[in-house]
């Protein structure tokens, strides 16, 4: 564990994260295209609050080029999607598509939502870093995200 | 069950040397930009020489401040600023602050919501920020982040406070400009001559004027400044302008009059003053921050006087002097 106010020039590089830190973590939550659904994400947004985390709620009806826009500015270690439109191939590949051209890889994407688990492969090719089911519980969305982010480090 | 991961090799990005990130900023980069911004919040000793350098070239851009209870359309209005600046040419920075939950220290940032189409169109940077246990409206690293928007070169910046209530105005020691905007239907005229959050404004504005309860809102703080000059020392007159973020109506006279009010502060020589006002609130502020986060760290010998404390062998006045290193006698 690191503590965040004696990191110093020469030890940053190799510095831990500590995940469990309130504020650690910053997550964008984002609708993308003709989805009105937002429940889900909200409930999911309130989750990583409970869990320390700092997260930034887009509203609905965002193209992938606005949410990376937002990620980027927000500097969020992760872009938390939640689709239920059906549409999730052609949209997250085109998130992909921005976050490469806007050079922002470094950030995370987590799907959530109606994803059939035959489209896995093909997201994750799209970029994608990890999926959600549906029926999954909310400590497990915790999870994935902080195993993410401790296997990256400090940026 | 577990989430599925992708195959992609975990990736451990490198950390770049704040130092890097400085002419960065200073070019105006948006992903540097961003980073130095929350490394200022996280507190990184190693950004501090960083954050030092980057406040050498700040101090050009015009700071405005919107305050005002929760729900009043602060964010609306921010958006309708960004364009209304945007139209004439400007970067437009902004900085939204909104709370963390003191039981979890996590914060669910909402004011992007009504931002993001502005700042898409208008190339506007919009950054969102949790107070972090902070009070007073603002987060602790608000300033560095408008410190690291100035010197990339945004301007005007607007911080928006977390709503506030009639007490928190943290807001006037670190803008130039301060809009309080007030939502109609909240308050009769007594709640218009009370003390504080009102008080502080150099522009008022009455959100939601598409609304018929808006002229009473109007008329209360009309009669309010009517009763004599809103800061003491100025001869600035207080406008009281009613708009509608959701019409557009009378956005570009407030725009008009928060670029008088610049105008003004500059002529008459109040800049010198707010700008020492606020210097002086940032060291201050700092200092206590430094003190409270040396004895977070170190719990040792705060504890042992509050055993003292206590226990009433000594009281909390004197233990706070021998925290100090002070000698008791600066309190007579």
């Amino acid at each position: 564990m690191t503590d965040m106010n004696t990191i110093s020039q020469g030890d940053a590089a190799r510095a831990e994260i500590d995940v469990n830190a309130p504020g650690s973590i910053r997550v964008l939550v984002a609708k993308l295209g003709l989805d009105g659904h937002d429940r889900g994400a909200k409930v999911v947004a309130r989750i990583l609050r409970d869990a320390g985390m700092e997260v930034v709620y887009t509203g609905l009806y965002k193209s992938p080029k606005d949410v990376v826009t937002a990620a980027i500015q927000e500097d969020v270690d992760v872009i938390g999607v939640s689709l239920l439109s059906g549409s999730h191939l052609p949209l997250f590949q085109e998130l992909g598509r921005c976050l490469r051209e806007k050079q922002a890889e470094h950030i995370f994407v987590v799907a959530g939502g109606v994803i059939p688990e035959h489209d896995y492969a093909a997201l994750s090719d799209s970029g994608v870093d990890a999926i959600v089911p549906q029926e999954a519980r909310g400590d497990l969305i915790v999870t994935t995200i902080r195993k993410l982010i401790a296997e990256r480090g400090l940026k | 069950m577990t989430a599925f991961a992708s195959s992609r090799p975990a990736r451990r990005t490198a950390y770049v040397p704040s130092a890097a990130l400085v002419p960065e900023v200073l070019r105006g980069s948006v992903l540097a930009v961003a980073r130095m911004i929350s490394r200022a919040e996280a507190g990184y000793a190693e950004a501090a020489e960083a954050l030092a350098e980057i406040y050498r070239h700040s101090g050009k851009a015009h700071v405005l401040g919107i305050t005002g209870v929760p729900g009043a359309g602060k964010s609306t209005l921010v958006a309708a600023l960004i364009r209304a600046f945007a139209a004439d040419g400007h970067k437009v920075g902004v900085v939204a602050v909104d709370p963390s939950s003191p039981f979890s220290g996590g914060a669910i940032l909402g004011d992007r919501v009504r931002m993001s189409e502005a700042a898409q169109s208008c190339q506007a940077f919009v950054r969102s920020m949790a107070t972090r246990g902070h009070l007073g409206g603002l987060a602790r690293a608000t300033l560095q982040a408008v410190d690291v928007l100035d010197a990339a070169g945004y301007s005007p910046i607007i911080i928006e406070t977390v709503g506030v209530g009639q007490d928190e105005v943290e807001v006037v020691t670190a803008a130039h400009t301060i809009v309080v905007l007030s939502a109609p239907g909240l308050g009769d005229d007594i709640q218009a001559i009370k003390a504080g959050i009102l008080e502080i404004a150099d522009i008022h504005a009455v959100s939601k004027s598409d609304r018929p309860d808006a002229s009473a809102t109007v008329a209360a703080l009309r009669g309010m400044m009517s009763l004599g000059p809103a800061r003491p020392g100025s001869d600035w007159q207080t406008p009281v302008l009613p708009v509608s973020s959701l019409s557009g109506e009378r956005i570009n006279e407030l725009k008009d009059a928060i670029s008088r009010h610049w105008d003004h502060l500059r002529d008459s020589g109040e800049l010198r003053e707010r700008e020492r006002s606020i210097g002086r609130t940032r060291i201050l502020g700092t200092a206590r921050q430094l003190f409270q986060d040396r004895f977070k760290r170190d719990t040792g010998e705060l504890e042992a006087h509050v055993q003292a404390v206590v226990s009433r062998t000594t009281d909390p006045s004197a233990a706070a002097c021998l925290l100090l290193g002070w000698d008791n006698e600066v309190l007579a």
